[in-house]
């Protein structure tokens, strides 16, 4: 290949480096809206607890499912290795299970115990961090009938793999 | 082909050479882990009645083994890799000795004193943290203090870096940095200024929490300051793929750089937004503004635009050589490429799966959308395309003409080389597009799957897992043949080897670029400052609520 000329080095590189730019623009200005507009977010800063007294702060001293509107429902979960507590203390099954009929928007507030566990739930946006100290939070909401997954995604110890939940929407 | 028969710079040749030795021998017994782990996925825990988990002397669990995994591959093989070969790079390139070997090879020793003082606790079941160690998970004091030594040791291969390039100037007043030195300099110093995050997450929480002399640790804190050097470290990875993919490749394609102002311009791109990026690793994480997170998102997407010049130039580079070759028209010069060189084969696999690698990336930069995949295994995909196979796959290219390069003898077989290049590349196909289906039906990352009780619940998980272990296994055979290569050309080999040391020209050369690129302080002024942006607002909110509140655990 001959040569080209310096010029056309500088049209080549100009031809590629306006789209380079423009694609990344588009796409975080639709992240933006999405986010900012839409409501389709992270958490943020969500409240902080001391661990070693997570039994005795309220919400967490009574966790578990409770209803607190019109199809408006509050999960209250404590994350401890290698269990989602969801239920009276005395429950030590390793599965924990929630119900809810369909339509409900249900709030997740959840912390931890011990060490950091994760919190996602399938076909959702639910996808959180639990992290000691520190209080997470979402909500989301259930149309659709069915079985959720939902499981420890953040390496906990050797019994990691057994910590999980189902959410049973009616 | 031109055969030099006199190699310069010995010396820093057995340096390198020492420094790939430590990095394979990490590959080797990482990536059995990784076929452990593969095959535990597909319902294999034991092959003709041996138990991975169970048999073997040294392993204790998955979680033990997935800690090796992490801590040789993407800490030892890639850190090893990289500090012999951007040495050599840049004695090369610059034609100038390193300043001082002894200071070289000390560096070298306490980099290999870290690495071992970290391998005890990791193989006596003391260190199962994985290679994020996330507190209040506590390991042995000796983890924490070897991977530390590890770390400050790259700041010794910075500062021999540094002063061969200072020698150089000296002599050379007014020249442009040649371009592999440059980029060798810009991703040693980039990294260094990354490492502050590691070295004060050490310093001042992990190690004395260790010791135990403090009691608590706060976990968030020690995560967003793994983080600051984590993304950063990807680079770090990266980089020295690129420096070969620009600055050797073409040469080897028998065609020249398409632009050498538009490389310097990316790498320096790389330099101010390598670093403020780590809060996307906690996208997911509470007690973190939204700003900040959002803030970084958008220096995120920043970091993706040297990426996209990089593609065009490289992309340009080997268009130029096809064409060199007599290739024609929009897409036939693309089989004139030197498609039987193992050593540009592997590395062009390399970057057509770090393609998918890159977009895959896109999803997990994009803030909300990263709740759809975060910690789940499309990540473990994800990353297997980037440094699984972008970094590792280039580094396999590079030794092929760099071990026959340094060793004198010819590559035991340039086609076996071929095939092993062919089947990583089919193998990770599968393998990474299983783990990002997998990821997007909700399974999650760093996990026994195998053992899973929740896999009963899931059938449409288990159609697909058996791809991960087939992938595996491909990957497996491929890794085996990668070392049977090598050992047989040291060892068996008697041809002298045939290869040059690849240095690429430019179609459009240095002289092109403005002079303000071939300066330091305003590129490394620039980084501080954007650092200081991302950073400050979140540190302070932290460390003003700091709490040292939890204590450490040991669930394993
Ligand atoms: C034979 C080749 C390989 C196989 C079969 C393999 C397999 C796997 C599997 C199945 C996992 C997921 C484990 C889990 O999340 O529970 C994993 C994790 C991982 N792999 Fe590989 N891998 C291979 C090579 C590599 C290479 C070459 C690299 C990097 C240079 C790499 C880096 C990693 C990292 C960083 C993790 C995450 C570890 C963690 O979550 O702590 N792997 N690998
Ligand atoms: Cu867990
Ligand atoms: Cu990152």
């Amino acid at each position: 290949m001959q040569r080209p000329d310096r010029m056309s080095i500088y049209i080549y590189e100009f031809a590629w480096i306006l789209p380079s730019i423009a694609i990344p623009v588009a796409m975080i200005v639709a992240i933006a809206i999405s986010a900012f507009a839409m409501g389709i977010n992270v958490q943020g800063v969500t409240g902080r607890i001391d661990p070693a007294r997570v039994n005795e702060t309220p919400p967490f001293d009574r966790p578990g499912l409770r209803q607190v509107g019109p199809n408006r429902y509050e999960a209250v979960i404590v994350a401890e290795i290698w269990r989602w507590v969801a239920a009276t203390p005395d429950d030590k099954s390793r599965r924990v299970e929630l119900t809810v009929p369909r339509g409900s928007e249900v709030t997740f507030i959840v912390t931890s115990r011990d060490v950091i566990h994760g919190l996602k739930i399938e076909n959702t946006d639910v996808n959180m961090m639990i992290i000691p100290g520190q209080i997470s939070r979402t909500t989301a909401r259930f149309d659709i009938p069915g079985d959720y997954l939902f499981v420890c995604h953040e390496y906990c110890g050797t019994g990691h793999h057994f910590m999980y939940g189902v959410l049973h929407v009616e | 082909m031109t055969t030099e028969t006199v190699r310069r710079f010995g010396a820093e040749g057995r340096l390198a050479a020492a420094y790939f030795i430590v990095a394979l021998a990490a590959l080797a017994v990482g990536g059995l882990m990784g076929t452990f782990q593969a095959l535990n996925y597909a319902g294999v825990n034991e092959i003709l009645g041996f138990s991975f988990y169970e048999d073997l002397a040294f392993i204790f669990s998955y979680y033990q083994a997935l800690t090796l995994h992490g801590v040789l591959l993407v800490l030892v093989w890639t850190t090893f890799f990289i500090c012999g070969f951007l040495i050599y790079v840049t004695v090369n390139a610059l034609e100038t000795p390193l300043r001082s070997l002894r200071f070289g090879w000390a560096t070298f020793g306490l980099m290999l004193f870290g690495l071992l003082l970290a391998a005890v606790p990791i193989l006596s079941n003391d260190a199962t943290v994985l290679f994020t160690f996330y507190p209040p998970l506590k390991a042995s004091p000796l983890y924490y203090i070897g991977l530390t030594l590890v770390v400050v040791a790259t700041w010794g291969v910075l500062v021999s870096l540094v002063l061969t390039y200072l020698t150089w100037r000296r002599l050379n007043a007014g020249r442009r940095t040649p371009l592999p030195a440059f980029m060798a300099l810009i991703t040693m110093a980039m990294w260094t200024i990354s490492t502050a995050g590691i070295a004060a997450e050490m310093l001042f929480l992990m190690i004395p929490w260790s010791l135990g002399l403090v009691q608590g640790t706060d976990p968030l804190l020690a995560r967003t300051l793994f983080w600051f050097t984590g993304h950063p470290i990807v680079y770090f990875w990266l980089l020295p793929a690129y420096i070969s993919w620009y600055t050797m490749v073409p040469k080897q394609a028998g065609g020249r750089l398409f632009s050498d102002p538009m490389a310097r311009v990316a790498f320096l791109l790389f330099l101010l937004l390598s670093i403020p990026v780590g809060l996307h690793h906690q996208y997911a994480d509470p007690g973190i503004q939204h700003a900040m997170k959002f803030l970084q998102a958008l220096f995120t997407f920043g970091v993706f635009f040297p990426s996209l010049l990089t593609f065009f130039n490289v992309v340009a580079s080997l268009e130029n050589a096809g064409r060199a070759r007599g290739g024609t028209g929009w897409l036939s010069w693309i089989i004139k490429l030197p498609w039987g060189n193992a050593s540009f084969t592997a590395q062009v696999l390399a970057m057509i799966l770090f393609a998918f690698g890159g977009i895959g990336g896109l999803v997990n930069a994009s803030y909300n959308v990263n709740n759809v995949v975060h910690n789940t295994s499309w990540v473990v995909g994800h990353f297997h395309l980037t440094v699984g196979t972008a970094v590792t796959l280039t580094f396999m290219g590079i030794l092929y003409w760099l071990v026959p390069y340094l060793s004198g003898k010819r590559l035991f077989s340039n086609r076996l080389a071929l095939v092993q290049a062919w089947t990583w590349f089919i193998g990770m196909a599968l393998f990474s597009n299983a783990l990002h289906r997998l990821g997007l039906l909700g399974m999650p990352r760093r996990s026994m799957i195998g053992n899973a009780p929740y896999l009963a619940l899931q059938p449409e998980w288990q159609s697909i897992l058996p791809f991960v272990g087939i992938g595996g296994v491909l990957m497996t055979i491929s890794g085996l043949l990668f070392f049977t290569i090598l050992i047989l050309t040291v060892t068996v080999s008697k041809a002298p080897a045939n290869v040059e040391f690849p240095r690429a020209e430019a179609v459009s050369g240095p002289e092109d670029a403005p002079a303000i690129l071939d300066r330091w302080r305003p590129w490394l002024i620039g980084s501080l400052v954007l650092i200081a942006i991302a950073y400050v607002p979140p540190l302070v909110a932290q460390l003003s609520s700091l709490s040292l509140a939890s204590p450490g655990f040991r669930p394993w």
